[in-house]
């Protein structure tokens, strides 16, 4: 067997913090093969970027290397001198990190910082680096690389940031290639597109990449062997195929039965507890607390790794108790039909958001700017009693459809109707559990002023507080914290019971989960669920993510560019016939088990600009299966394809049934 | 970029106007009428009412001001009261006096105060950071009028003698004495401004250093003065424009303080010159002269920025 | 110790020394500040005058504590004054946007455009020389830039997610303003206000120096130092004296208001 071109001995890292040390990496040890696709997975606060940070000697000033090596072509990357490291970074081994624009120097256009690569180490003049750089740049599937060198980071879409900043990563031709969420913040088909373009990167480059991400479904698709780390150590490492069907660990057993699968038959199911402070870690396995194979002797002293097959390691003294229990599956249980459920709650008709434009007068000499359509004509309704889902990419008007249903944004055009006696009968629930809390108010005012607003009297009023916490599994003594002292589920958890607090008819859900681990994803979804059949309402959950849609909505519209393409029960839209952009959609969308004939249907360029979409379908300029004029001169309205499904194509309805 | 331009010289205009509207309200629509400002309190009701129909004031205010205006637009900016002579000639004079101490000021600190802020911000936490932020730190701190008459003591006083201790002396008159009159008030002047600058652009830059595109740089295996010299300056120097131009509002402010402790016959003093002597004429043209020149500046400094942030110029 | 910390500390001792000299002044200084030694004009600092005497025999210690009070109420009631007004406007335009915020932002810029010191002498211009109206001159001042911080947080937080939820709730805009924006500003404010504090009690120091503040015969720094100018080349301690103890105070404000941002920041 060849050395390991990648070889971490035992590395332990902690930082210093006021509160003590914070131990973010222990006695990791792993190895990445030459041209091996290694993939780290772990949740926040895993240790995983830590670890890419700390290969290239990139950790922050408060960071220790207590002990360990890092062996790169068997030398030991800890002992070399600076000038060393330097020659190594963006040479042997490239980093590339999460969020692309920020990465990016904006007041230098890209080929030049791509060229700067070849500049620093190879010290070639400007027109060699420059042409090296438009073939980079065409080696990452980007259209007229020349004039996109030409371009400064912002006048580029997300996606081709991101591939221009694996571009620059590739441009000193490493041996190792440090991938960390690189396609997280993406949409799911431009997710699918960096994807496919790392995929053909492996092929043509023969690199070994370190793909460190929390997104276990991307893991499996790219990496050839798989490591999981929690809570800074290393608990399993398998071949991919092998850990995704033959679970050794506890914890990966567990994150993967909380993912949501996209046939709707599996996930969801929660891993209680939180990760512990990395400033008090337990003795013993650092799992034990959440675990339930957890014995006494998993307490007591640290657990070693041992061997579990061919290339297979655990941290667990209990696998072959793990591997021998069979996985659950427990699915969410949706309501049951009601007689009530046609009944519309909210209606939304011919509805259209408009947002900013300067006056007629301003545009006419040339000052203006175009208004953005955000919603441009969107008509659905919710009725009692079900979870209606509105899924889409970034831009498509789905949160601003949210809002409207709420009525935090008042139409441009169109009406939105909501049958039910109050207006505080609709809630919402936001995304970022940080901002959803006001930070300088404790949680017990959070949720007593839906309480005062309610005119309950004060005595009562600490009593429903409490109630209302234990609804979201929160103990009574968070009432005296502040939003600081949470997680990021407790606090969602938080927003969840202020807005259950007036007990709504209808709670629109904007992405609830979406800033949350996976582990915590399945309780808080669970909790949602529960709390929907508790008060007999209906939930408007705007989503992205596919799979969690499958499992929890009943009826689902699908929105592109300001409208609805497709709108159907969640049997409708998630099986064909469908719409075009809906098959592309469901075909991106990563998964871990195996993806049978399904190949990834690739959609050309980006999405146009909602300030001047294009004309006919707004689809036409990226959709695969495009028949022709009529495409691009007339909007094809919404065609009735069942009683419950509606598609908005030119395409024949047979013609659509045709493909898988 | 040119859309950019219009708007913001759209913006400017309106500004403009309203900076005309504050001074013409300060001085007129305040208690006490004009008149009585000029004459004093105990000027008889008959002499307020010759005063006010000679020089207009009894007409409606809006109307009083509208002419003013047209006559600043004009060229005619009337007759300083105190001084019997035409406020164009004087405001000229005065006004090439203080652009001179203004400019020899803003020389230095733009060559000393930007190196010792990127350097402070280079080397932050560590001694050469702390010494320095100490510094300005006092720098900001002492006022104008103390840190001049500091130095009028001990360079100017009898027995060092180095300097003038007041005036001006024209160029004409022969390069070292007119430089010799400049030192003293230049230099309070520098004091104050270098310690403004210095704390900004520290800030600024250590900003840009905590940027994620540094460290990007720093993985491409770019030495620290690469790094510096390439990424971080690039960018740190964009907000460095708009902290130069906020300074110049801080210039002006002190100008008048300093030109009043060592008697330099620039803008400031003619100020508090048309203060004292209530002269009414004079004060608004003043005043006006003054923030006109800082609205300028800033647009100025604007158009430079957008230029120059290629986020700007391509959007 | 990080820098900002000792910066914090240093300050705030500083400004609790100050502030505590300056209150208790009339009972801690050793002479009546008025009283004049004729026999002892502009000496240098002795045993019987700890920091000397001025051109008329005043003890130079007793003036200078009491030259605090002046300097004190003039800052802080100036940015007190700027407070009540800046913060409301701030707060209305942030939350309304729209005209409203298009209409009073364009004044609060041309306001600014004018460097403090010229709108605080238009202002005296206008009303005489006064500590009164000297305060409400820089209290005036101070105004617009208050505004614009406000404004400028309050913009952040207008679409901030528990600003939304309330209007889900059902809650009036006064509430949203107050009980929900407001004390996420409060922090940005009490810096804010510390440091301008600062720069308010320089102004008045510089406008009492230029006559038109603080009117002798009352003790105030800025006064001290322009009737000491005179006698500068006799004696520089009636200068040094109040000049001194302007920069120290004001160094106070500044160091204790910068530590105040870092901790409030951090916190």
């Amino acid at each position: 067997m060849p050395p390991p071109l990648l070889d971490v001995r035992n590395l332990s890292v902690h930082f210093g913090t006021r509160e003590g040390p914070l131990r973010a990496l222990r006695d990791v040890s792993l190895s990445v093969a030459p041209g091996e696709t290694f993939g780290l997975a772990g949740e926040s606060g895993s240790g995983k970027t830590t670890l890419g940070y700390a290969i290239l000697r990139a950790l922050a000033r408060n960071a220790r290397v207590t002990s360990g090596e890092i062996r790169f072509e068997g030398r030991d990357l800890l002992g070399l001198g600076g000038a060393e490291i330097r020659r190594i970074r963006g040479r042997r081994i490239a980093m590339v990190y999460q969020d692309p624009k920020s990465a990016l120097n904006p007041t230098m256009t890209v080929g030049r910082q791509i060229a700067e690569v070849l500049e620093i180490h190879e010290r070639q003049p400007a027109r060699g680096a420059r042409a090296r750089a438009h073939e980079l740049l065409e080696l990452v599937n980007i259209s007229d690389p020349a004039s996109a060198a030409r371009r400064y980071p912002h006048q580029l879409s997300g996606g081709m940031q991101q591939r221009v900043v694996i571009a620059m990563a590739l441009a000193g031709g490493p041996s190792l290639l440090i991938l960390d969420e690189p396609t997280t913040g993406l949409d799911v088909t431009t997710q699918a597109q960096v994807l496919m373009s790392i995929g053909d990167l492996r092929r043509r480059v023969g690199a070994a990449i370190l793909y460190i991400s929390h997104d276990l479904a991307v893991i499996a698709q790219v990496a050839d062997r798989v490591g999981v780390l929690y809570a800074g150590e290393l608990v399993e490492v398998a071949p991919t195929a092998r850990l995704f069907a033959h679970r050794a660990h506890p914890y990966t057993r567990g994150l993967l039965e909380a993912l949501p699968d996209l046939d709707g038959t599996s996930g969801l199911t929660p891993i209680e507890g939180r990760s512990p402070r990395l400033t008090e870690i337990p003795t013993g396995c650092v799992f034990a607390a959440r675990c339930d194979f957890a014995e006494a002797a998993c307490s007591v002293a640290p657990v070693p790794l041992v061997d579990v097959a061919n290339g297979a390691r655990v941290r667990c003294l209990r696998w072959q108790a793990v591997l021998a229990t069979p996985r659950r599956a427990v699915a969410v249980a949706r309501t049951s039909a009601d007689a009530a459920r046609d009944t519309p709650l909210l209606e939304v008709e011919h509805v259209r958001k408009y947002f900013g434009g300067s006056t007629a007068l301003a545009r006419r000499l040339g000052l203006g700017t175009r208004p953005v359509r955000a919603v441009d004509d969107v008509s659905f309704d919710v009725r009692r009693d079900e979870t209606m889902a509105l899924v889409g990419e970034s831009g498509c008007g789905k949160t601003t459809l949210g809002r409207l249903a709420v009525r935090l944004l008042r139409p441009t055009a169109g009406h939105v109707r909501f049958f039910a006696p109050k207006p505080t009968d609709a809630q919402i629930v936001f995304q970022h559990p940080d901002s959803s809390l006001n930070p300088m108010k404790r949680v017990g005012r959070s949720l007593g002023r839906p309480l005062v607003l309610l005119g309950v009297p004060r005595r009562e009023r600490r009593r429903r507080v409490e109630e209302l916490l234990e609804s979201v599994r929160l103990d009574a003594s968070y009432v005296d914290r502040l939003p600081r002292e949470l997680s990021g589920g407790e606090k969602q958890r938080v927003a969840i019971a202020r807005a259950v607090a007036m007990s709504p008819r209808f709670v629109v859900l904007d992405e609830p989960v979406s800033a949350l681990d996976v582990s915590t994803q399945a309780s808080i979804v669970r909790l949602l669920m529960r709390l929907r059949r508790a008060l007999r309402a209906s939930y408007l959950m705007i989503s992205h993510d596919l799979s969690l849609v499958r499992h929890i909505a009943d009826r689902v519209g699908v929105m592109y560019l300001g409208r609805l393409v497709e709108l159907g029960t969640v049997e409708d839209v998630f099986h064909p016939p469908s719409h075009p952009y809906t098959r592309a959609l469901l075909s991106a969308v990563p998964r871990v088990g195996p993806r049978g004939s399904l190949a990834v249907i690739r959609l050309e360029g980006g999405v146009p600009s909602a300030q001047n979409p294009p004309a006919g379908c707004r689809f036409h300029t990226r959709c695969p299966d495009r028949i022709g004029r009529i495409c691009e001169e007339t909007e094809p309205p919404l065609r009735r394809v069942s009683a419950t499904h509606w598609i908005a194509c030119h395409i024949p309805v047979d013609e659509l049934r045709e493909k898988p | 970029m040119a859309r950019y331009a219009l708007r913001r010289l759209a913006s400017i205009a309106v500004i403009l106007l309203l900076v005309s509207g504050i001074v013409f309200t300060a001085i007129h629509v305040l208690p006490g009428s004009a008149a009585t400002l000029i004459l004093g309190e105990y000027a008889t009701p008959g002499a307020l009412r010759t005063l006010e129909r000679d020089m207009g004031l009894d007409r409606p205010l809006l109307v009083q001001y509208a002419t003013w205006v047209g006559e600043v637009i004009s060229g005619d900016w009337g007759t300083s009261l105190a001084m019997k002579q035409p406020v164009a000639a004087i405001v000229a004079h005065r006004l090439r006096n203080s652009a001179t101490l203004a400019a020899a000021a803003f020389f230095v600190v733009v060559i000393v105060g930007i190196p010792l802020g990127t350097l402070a911000a280079l080397h932050r936490g560590r001694p050469l950071d702390v010494a320095i932020v100490s510094a300005t730190y006092i720098g900001i701190s002492i006022p104008e009028f103390v840190t001049g008459l500091v130095l009028l003591l001990v360079l100017a006083g009898p027995s060092v003698g180095w300097f003038p201790t007041s005036g001006y002396e024209d160029i004409s008159a022969g390069v070292g004495l007119w430089a010799r009159h400049l030192v003293l008030p230049a230099a309070t002047l520098t004091i104050i401004l270098l310690a403004h600058v210095v704390r900004q652009t520290r800030s600024g830059v250590a900003d840009v250093l905590a940027a994620p595109y540094i460290r990007t740089a720093r993985l491409k295996g770019a030495t620290e003065r690469r790094v510096v010299l390439r990424h971080a300056l690039r960018n740190g120097l964009l907000p460095t424009i708009t902290v130069l131009a906020l300074d110049l509002g801080y210039l002006m402010g002190g100008i008048v303080v300093v030109e009043e402790v060592f008697a330099y016959p620039g803008m400031g003093r003619l100020i508090i010159y048309a203060v004292q002597n209530r002269d009414v004429p004079l004060l608004q043209m003043c005043a006006l002269v003054v923030a006109s020149a800082y609205v300028l500046a800033n647009f100025a400094a604007d158009l430079v920025y957008a230029w120059l942030d290629p986020r700007i110029r391509y959007s | 110790m990080k820098f900002e910390s000792l910066a914090f500390l240093v300050g705030g001792v500083a400004l609790v020394l100050v502030l505590a000299l300056t209150v208790l002044a009339p009972w801690v200084a050793p002479y009546v500040p008025t009283d004049q030694h004729v026999l002892d004009r502009l000496k240098p600092p002795s045993g019987r005058f700890l920091l000397g005497t001025d051109q008329y025999g005043r003890d130079l210690l007793s003036r200078t504590l009491v030259g605090g009070r002046a300097a004190l109420v003039l800052g802080v009631g100036a940015v007190l004054l700027g407070l009540s007004l800046g913060v409301p406007i701030g707060l209305t335009a942030g939350y309304f946007g729209g005209r409203l915020d298009d209409v009073v932002m364009r004044l609060v810029d041309a306001m600014l455009a004018f460097p403090a010191l010229l709108l605080a002498l238009l202002i005296i211009t206008a009303l005489g020389a006064s500590t009164g109206h000297a305060l409400l001159a820089i209290g005036v001042a101070n105004v617009p830039g208050i505004a614009r911080i406000v404004r400028s947080v309050t913009l952040s937080l207008r679409e901030a997610e528990f600003v939304l939820a309330a209007g889900a709730r059902g809650e009036g805009h006064l509430y949203v303003m107050f009980g929900e924006i407001f004390p996420n500003v409060l922090p940005s404010v009490v810096v804010e206000a510390t440091i301008r504090i600062g720069f308010a009690i320089l102004a008045g120091a510089s406008l009492s120096f230029l006559g038109l503040g603080v009117q002798p015969p009352q003790a105030d720094w800025g006064v001290m130092i322009r009737e000491a100018r005179q006698y500068a080349f006799e004696s520089s301690w009636p200068m040094v004296a109040p000049g001194v103890a302007l920069g120290v105070t004001i160094i106070a404000f500044n160091l204790f208001g910068d530590g105040l941002r870092d901790r409030l920041g951090a916190a």
